[in-house]
């Protein structure tokens, strides 16, 4: 139970414990700590704001295929329309088409048949002529009555 | 080496005696042992030339063991701090910021004020006494024998059994507690805490009739908190020892209460983990308290 010189060395022994402790010890290992808390947390707010930003594009995302939808419909809708309308072009086109060649050929027919008209006519004359000419072989002068044979001919 | 040679009490009083290293006047000694014809620096040989040495001596065994505890505690706690990373901890680490984290959270739940010095005593403190007190669960006869075979006959391997550690801590606490107390409240405003409270009166004179009184109330209430922190601590510790010393007797008294014994000292040990443990807490959480008072105007 004796009190000596021991406290006093104990005395010391305990400051410098405590000093070292404060320096070396203590401080280097809450800043550890702190630092580690730091990084927890900014690694959280991370996190945080990748699901947010998740979220958000997955809105986007939402947002454009919407359109993209409404694109494809009204360039389907546009499709269907133009192909009605070409269906339609074509089908008057080819009524036009059809009334020329109708048209064409009629008027083919007429000149073709009023051709063989005037060679049947001419024929008709010929053949009016020459049989004209075989029963009046003596009496009638070609040349002196060509009116007559015209007039004829003219008659068929 | 109980029993055969020693009575009981001398048994006993040798496992209380330190190895005292001390400045011996000249006279004659532990019954003719040690004759000093002149005085001068040297060990001890029994506690009466220990007691002769007066202040001018040393405790060899509470500064060695003390002083390795404490060195063993920094060592660890530097190579954790050294290995700090901010990643994954590893398990050295993990233990010391397990403690450190108590440590701040006690600091934390006491303190009110700012100031880093706490902290790093309170870890100090804890872990330090814990350590010393530790040294309360080696069987008592084991460091003794061991060194007795190096030829030192005195060895008190648990430093917190001397007052002189106890008071060594405490009284660093308490010139803690005055230097902060003036720090923040001045040297007035220390002195005024002294002497005008708990009684004061608006009449001037009658204020100064209490001053006397305050002052003798708030001195003892001062002084009162290094003693009870060193002597709490220095009576568990000394009366846990003692429990072991008593009970290692036994071991001497024939096999049965040789056994007897041995169930007694598992069960003290076991009891007194919680007794040194607390200790600890209870010396650490003390300071933090006085500390918080010294900065806290009341």
């Amino acid at each position: 139970m004796n009190i000596n010189l021991t406290l006093i060395g104990q005395l010391l022994t305990f400051v410098v414990f405590v000093w070292f402790t404060m320096k070396y010890v203590w401080t280097p290992i809450m800043g550890a700590l702190e630092e580690r808390r730091k990084g927890i947390a900014d690694g959280l707010a991370a996190g945080e704001r990748g699901q947010h930003e998740r979220e958000l594009a997955k809105e986007r995302a939402k947002e454009v295929l919407h359109d993209a939808k409404g694109q494809a419909s009204d360039i389907l809708a546009q499709a269907q329309k133009r192909a009605a309308e070409i269906v339609d072009e074509a089908k008057s086109n080819a009524r036009v088409e059809g009334e020329r060649i109708l048209t064409a050929a009629r008027s083919e027919i007429e000149q073709e048949t009023n051709r063989a008209r005037e060679q049947l006519r001419e024929k008709v004359a010929a053949l009016a002529v020459a049989g004209a000419e075989k029963i009046l072989r003596k009496e009638i002068n070609a040349e002196a009555h060509q009116d007559i044979v015209d007039s004829l001919a003219k008659e068929i | 080496m109980a029993g055969d040679t020693l009575t009981s009490s001398e048994y006993i009083r040798h496992h209380l005696t330190n190895l005292v290293y001390g400045n011996l006047p000249a006279g004659n000694y532990c019954d003719g042992h040690q004759v000093v014809t002149e005085g001068g620096w040297q060990l001890a040989g029994c506690s009466e030339a220990a007691k002769a040495m007066g202040f001018n001596a040393i405790h060899l065994d509470t500064m060695f063991w003390s002083i390795t505890l404490g060195v063993l505690f920094l060592y660890v706690f530097k190579k954790a701090a050294d290995a700090a990373t901010t990643g994954i901890p590893g398990g050295l680490q993990n233990f010391a910021e397990w403690i450190i984290e108590f440590i701040d959270q006690s600091v934390r739940g006491s303190f009110s004020s700012r100031n880093d010095l706490v902290a790093p005593l309170s870890l100090t403190i804890f872990v330090w006494i814990f350590l010393m007190n530790l040294m309360d669960l080696v069987p008592v006869d084991v460091i003794p024998a061991l060194s007795q075979l190096l030829g030192i006959h005195f060895m008190k391997v648990v430093p917190t059994t001397d007052p002189n550690a106890t008071f060594g801590m405490a009284i660093g606490v308490f010139i803690l507690v005055i230097f902060y107390s003036i720090r923040i409240k001045g040297v007035g405003g220390f002195v005024g805490e002294l002497t005008l409270q708990p009684f004061s009166s608006s009449n001037a004179l009658v204020n100064a009739l209490f001053v006397p009184v305050n002052f003798i109330l708030e001195f003892v209430s001062l002084i009162s908190k290094p003693v009870s922190l060193a002597l709490r601590l220095f009576g568990n510790m000394y009366a846990g020892e003692m429990i072991f010393i008593l009970i290692a007797i036994m071991y001497s008294a024939g096999t049965f209460m040789g056994l007897f014994g041995g169930v007694l000292q598992l069960g003290w040990a076991i009891f007194h983990i919680l007794i040194i443990t607390l200790q600890a807490f209870i010396f650490m959480t003390l300071t933090i308290v006085y500390l918080d008072m010294a900065h806290n105007e009341h």
